[in-house]
């Protein structure tokens, strides 16, 4: 008998690299039919206040302007846009603080009315001819600020701006700081504001079919989306169907419900007429999500032997107009505090702050790219206080092999931090390096950094986690293979591919998966968030996969007349066991069973699993800098990320998964910052040019390794990787600079304005 | 789609200037990398244009009888780069416009374009102020030359007058003959980016290469438009060529340059990379100038 | 600029070659060269990702150099010759050396900015099979900045087109 080829754990190519290298992948805009109304939003102009009138008698003039609807003719539907699960207990939900058109300005790019052309320059001329009055208020772009007292108000029901405060209390702190011998070590900690920069923006069409609505949308979460639909135009969610194709990358922003709503919205009072709203780079940078710019303070009490007595830890998180994701995000990080680094004596607090800026939501890491920096900025600073070399302190203080989460009930079930740890250290020539670079003079150093992160797979039990399948048999021995869990880039499609191969025991070429989401059609999926997909849609493709596998035995067994218990399905033939004889191919078992006038039947299988799981991921960033001092700019030369996530389905799409995460690691560090102006609020950089995101000349070779212990948890052995990549990079690129010119750099990104400063500082210029 | 109230396609220099006359409210789009990103950004939306991009004949670079480097306008940054003639009197032109956005923006930019938007951090601007280019315009009254220091009259302003056009860039013998330059642009990415600072110089040394006999300091964005650091030119005339005379030339660079506060950059560290710039690139020039002959045929 | 009651709506007829094929429409002359091509020719290879000429995702070439073709009027196309993406096939369907490599290199995620980055290497291969050189990998990097990508890291974009040159390179 011919041994069963392993799909999982093979770089099969992509499903859908064919298609896309070829230009014949098509996405929304080149799905959408080319006379199709325009619609375009007019945003404010001003940070917050109220809209007093809106003069369009201009804008009507124009030419192929069809329609302008304003802010106070929309429907009141207040609605959440946050890419989350629903809940059915109305105090889990999330906030529900959107209207389709707003006449209480909240940020600069606020959307205040939005004009349907039947081309673009009308639409555009039209935005531009529309005036609106405003009641100007006093406006707040800083948390801290936003906070005090007397500061202006953001949202009614929100005290002091504070959309949310969480704590932990673990141990007794104050007690425990007493503790004679005891080093304190304290920092503050600055992320900033930045964007995700799909290079596809933010684009949708909608039309009403049969009475309903059709959205074709790039987005990450399509039955969320669904949802979010129904709630904002006040109609049944089965009224609305949902169509997502391939996207041009998401990175969490479009884990929000962003203009499908006003989209769907604009074609039900254009008579259902197809409308197309496509935004500009401009508008994805200022009018649709960031990531959460956090504050940090941190203190470790420490003891001589380098072990924590007691740890102090608070943030501030600048959740911008509207609450999107709102506290999960600041409250994620949090979480990781009393786990990356267990200590028995802990209090921490995090705030999630309404601010007039553009609104943040999910981004690539949730929360634990800026908690890293923070966590890890500070790890290094604890090591050098107490002359312990930074590895062996992490070494003798990460989370330990058996470690348990009292929430969420995660189990470390291997020392997979010390293996990712002494693996990098290995590879990158970690020891040498530090010697090297120990003490250096002059204009131009170099310097090793490096730092870990902590993740969790998915959002139970915070939320539901759940996922569901169809496999179809086709006459062939071929299958389809869908799921709600959606393809953004990542190659999702392909390792779900490569499960069903693996789980019905067929080539991979035999498994076709359908990449279209449409939620009239696809089983039900929460979609692209959270780094869930190859973990959550595991499970209801292998038990689809099983089902489907058991359908096909019994027809085998009575085709063959032989027991099923002997048989089985071995690279697409049906075989039995016993003599490893093929007894028929899964095409002519397909093929009888499809036609057969006295057994007919079609071999289909649909399931859909509920995951009371979570499992960890963990890694490191090993990183090496040249800065130049008197020039104060750093540069990588050198990284590398080392990951346990698990089993890799796909070797060679992991690592470019990394290489992906690293890259825009490497930006979050150095160059990228979305700035808003002081005195106005606007957004100052909102476009590709004046936004630093790295370019193919902004950093070296990236370097992916692996740790594949097996997640006992998952059904194929994996976790999370889709965001990890982006977590340590920051935090080790800090250390390096630390490492090369002594200077500790307490906020990112380092580009030269902080470089230049903190240089004269440090009288290095 | 672009918002264009009227597009006309001139088939030569006196059609521009024709049409121009005939269309006074018009703007000249050259490559377009400058005019239609304002098109789209709504500040030229509804304009009529004057497309000069099919005249061929203000294309490339050729060699006049007296020795001076004619550019045409329409001159693609890539074509320069790669141009004989600029690589073998004023190669740092070639390299300060290779640094231009990247390999897409060279091919349709325009030298022409590059230095009538009057943008002071345009990566062609510094260097040729460095060799005291000389700008030819071609209007109504027929064709006049003038120092590219006077054609910038402010940030965004350029002495071009109703219906005249840029048809060259003209470097004189005397300018280049005996120099060499470096340019460094510096900015916070190494591709697709705008410069913070550049900083364009070329030297001058003396027969036996001990003295700078001539010294020439030119600046993007340390100003509202390119200049030239008059006094650290003067310092640095008749100095022996040294380290530290590259020091002192450097340091003298802050009484020149007059960057402003911007949420790009501050004004101290402009100022401070000024200095640091001015150095590198003499550094970087002299040894160029050292090295000049030495392996060549 | 509202009041455009006196505005006219002017058209050219383009005539260019469009993927080795000679071609001509009547164009609005306000079109962008990415108007004409996805709109009249349906050539939806040619991505919007900025419309500025900052992410090259719109890239394509033209006379043997490449272009942002969001910057480009579409009226500059007559009598140009033009490529796109799907221009690289071969007659029967063959996907290119590159095309490939970009299969094999896993140099794909979203594919939002592939077919840009492709043309442009195009043009880089092109030229090195041309002057027999061998661009470094910095070199290669400069070559292709033109383009942003979010998802790649632009690790593997490198590796594909390095690959594919030092093949072309050694079987020319």
């Amino acid at each position: 008998m011919k041994e069963k080829d392993h799909i999982i754990g093979q770089s099969v190519k992509r499903v859908d690299a064919l298609e896309k290298v070829t230009g014949r992948a098509k996405y929304v805009d080149d799905l959408c039919d080319r006379n199709v109304y325009v619609a375009k939003v007019f945003h404010a102009d001003i940070a917050h206040g109220y809209v007093k009138s809106i003069d369009t008698s201009e804008a009507e003039k124009i030419p192929g302007v069809v329609k302008i609807v304003t802010c106070f003719d929309v429907p009141k539907n207040y609605f959440p846009t946050a890419g989350h699960p629903w809940s059915t207990e109305q105090g889990h939900q999330d906030v529900c603080d959107r209207l389709l058109l707003t006449d209480h300005v909240r940020f600069y790019g606020d959307d205040v009315a939005a004009v349907v052309a039947e081309n673009e320059v009308a639409a555009a001329q039209a935005v531009r001819a529309i005036k609106a009055e405003y009641e100007e208020l006093p406006f707040v772009l800083d948390v801290h600020k936003a906070m005090e007292d007397g500061a202006p108000r953001i949202h009614e029901n929100y005290s002091h701006n504070i959309l949310a405060h969480t704590s932990i209390r673990n141990g007794d702190y104050e007690a425990a700081i007493k503790e004679p011998g005891l080093t304190k070590v304290e920092g503050w900690y600055e992320t900033p504001t930045v964007q995700h920069c799909h290079i596809e923006n933010f684009i949708c069409y909608a039309y009403m079919e049969q009475g309903r609505i059709v959205v074709v949308s790039s987005t990450q979460i399509p039955h969320i989306c669904r949802r979010v639909v129904g709630q904002a135009l006040g109609i049944p969610w089965g009224q609305v169907r949902i169509i997502k194709p391939y996207i041009g990358g998401g990175f969490g922003n479009k884990q929000d419900v962003l203009y499908e709503p006003l989209c769907a919205y604009l074609s039900t009072v254009t008579g259902g007429r197809p409308i197309k709203l496509d935004v500009s780079r401009e508008e994805t940078f200022a009018s649709t999500r960031v990531r959460h710019a956090i504050h940090f303070h941190i203190v470790s009490y420490v003891r001589p032997d380098g072990t924590y007595s007691a740890r102090k830890f608070e943030s501030f998180s600048d959740q911008g107009a509207y609450a999107s994701h709102g506290h999960s995000i600041a409250a994620k990080g949090m979480g990781c505090f009393p786990q990356l680094y267990p200590c028995p004596n802990i209090e921490a607090d995090t705030y999630t702050v309404f601010t007039n800026k553009s609104v943040a939501g999910a981004m690539r890491g949730y929360g634990i790219p800026q908690a890293m920096f923070a966590m890890e900025s500070h790890t290094e600073d604890v090591a050098r206080a107490m002359g312990i070399s930074p590895y062996e302190f992490r070494m003798r203080n990460v989370m330990p092999k058996g470690f348990k989460d009292g929430f969420s009930k995660n189990l470390n079930y291997y020392d997979s931090f010390r293996e990712c740890m002494e693996k990098g250290r290995k590879e990158f020539d970690y020891d040498r390096r530090m010697e090297k670079y120990a003490c250096q003079e002059g204009d131009i150093r170099r310097g090793v950094g490096m730092s870990v992160f902590w993740y969790n797979t998915g959002v139970w039990p915070i939320s539901l986690e759940t996922s569901a399948c169809r496999m179809v048999l086709n006459q062939d021995g071929s299958i389809q293979v869908q799921v709600g869990e959606t393809e953004i880039g990542q190659g999702a499609d392909t390792a779900f591919a490569q499960m069903a191969a693996e789980t019905l025991g067929i080539p991979f070429d035999m498994v076709h998966v359908i990449s279209t989401q449409d939620t009239d059609v696809t089983p039900f999926g929460t979609g692209a968030y959270a780094s869930r997909q190859t973990y959550m849609a595991g499970f209801s493709i292998r038990q689809t996969g099983e089902l489907l596998r058991e359908k096909i035995l019994e027809t085998a067994r009575d085709l063959t007349r032989q027991m099923k218990e002997n048989l089985d399905i071995v690279n697409g033939n049906v075989v039995r066991i016993s003599d490893g004889e093929v007894l028929m191919s899964l095409g002519e078992l397909a093929t009888e069973k499809l036609y057969s006038l006295t057994d007919n039947g079609h071999l289909t299988a649909e399931s859909s699993y509920q995951i009371k799981n979570n499992a960890y991921s963990f890694g490191c960033t090993f990183v090496e800098v040249e800065v130049d001092i008197p020039g104060c700019r750093a540069q990588v030369t050198d990284m590398l990320n080392v990951h346990d996530c698990g089993r890799l389905i796909n070797p060679a799409l992991a690592e470019a998964q990394v290489h992906g995460g690293m890259s825009m690691g490497i930006g979050y560090a150095l160059s990228e910052k979305l700035l808003f102006d002081e005195k106005t609020g606007k957004p100052l950089n909102n476009n590709l040019l004046d936004y630093k995101l790295s370019t193919f000349m902004d950093h070296p070779d990236l370097k992916a390794a692996f740790i594949e212990n097996d997640e006992p948890t998952s059904a194929y052995g994996t976790k999370a990787l889709g965001e990890p990549p982006t977590c340590s990079p920051a935090p080790a690129i800090r250390n390096a600079i630390l490492q090369a010119t002594g200077v500790a750099l307490n906020e990112i990104p380092m580009r030269p304005h902080l470089l230049f400063e903190e240089f004269k500082k440090a009288e290095l210029i | 789609m672009y918002d264009i109230k009227a597009l006309y396609e001139a088939q030569s220099v006196s059609h521009a200037v024709e049409l121009l006359l005939e269309h006074p409210h018009a703007q000249i789009i050259a490559g377009g990398s400058d005019v239609l990103v304002q098109m789209r950004e709504g500040k030229l939306a509804g304009a009529e244009l004057v497309s000069i991009y099919g005249l061929d004949e203000l294309r490339g670079v050729t060699l006049e009888g007296d020795g001076t480097l004619r550019i045409g306008s329409l001159t693609s940054f890539s074509q320069i780069t790669r141009d004989p003639l600029i690589q073998k009197y004023i190669n740092v032109l070639g390299e300060a416009v290779d640094m231009v956005g990247g390999p897409q923006i060279r091919n349709i930019g325009t030298i022409g374009g590059n230095t009538c938007n009057g943008v002071t951090s345009a990566d062609s601007a510094s260097t040729l102020f460095a060799w005291d280019a000389v700008i030819e315009l071609t209007g109504p009254g027929g064709v006049r030359k003038i120092p590219i220091g006077d054609f910038y009259i402010r940030a965004g302003k350029v002495d071009l007058r109703p219906a005249e056009i840029q048809t060259s860039i003209l470097i004189r013998k005397e300018s280049y003959e005996g120099y060499v330059g470096h340019y460094i642009k510096y900015a916070m990415r190494n591709a697709m980016d705008i410069a913070t600072l550049g900083c364009s110089v070329n030297v001058k040394l003396s027969e036996d290469k001990s003295t700078f006999a001539d010294v020439r300091i030119a600046y993007g964005v340390a100003g509202p438009v390119p200049m030239r650091a008059i006094h650290a030119e003067e310092a640095g005339r008749g100095l022996p060529v040294s380290g530290q005379s590259i020091e002192q030339i450097g340091n003298t660079v802050l009484e020149d340059v007059t960057p402003r506060n911007s949420w790009r950059a501050s004004k101290a560290f402009r100022e401070h990379i000024s200095k640091v710039l001015c150095k590198r690139s003499l550094a970087e020039a002299v040894t160029r100038a050292e090295n000049l002959g030495k392996g060549a045929s | 600029m509202s009041g455009e009651t006196n505005f006219k709506k002017q058209y050219k007829l383009v005539r260019c070659r469009i993927n080795g094929v000679e071609r001509e429409v009547m164009v609005d002359a306000r079109a962008s060269l990415t108007d004409m091509l996805r709109n009249d020719y349906s050539l939806t290879s040619v991505k919007k990702g900025c419309e500025v000429g900052e992410c090259g995702a719109c890239n394509v070439i033209i006379d043997g150099e490449c272009f942002n073709s969001c910057i480009y009027l579409a009226v500059w196309a007559d009598g140009k010759d033009i490529r796109t993406l799907e221009g690289l096939m071969g007659p029967n369907g063959e996907l290119s050396d590159i095309q490939q490599a970009f299969i094999d290199e896993a140099a794909v995620q979203c594919g939002f900015c592939t077919p840009g980055v492709i043309m442009s290497a195009v043009e880089i291969l092109e030229n090195a099979e041309k002057t027999g050189r061998e661009y470094t990998r910095e070199e290669l990097r400069k070559l292709l900045s033109g383009h942003l990508c979010r998802c790649t890291g632009y690790e593997n974009i490198l590796n594909a087109v390095e690959k594919t040159m030092k093949k072309r390179l050694r079987e020319s």
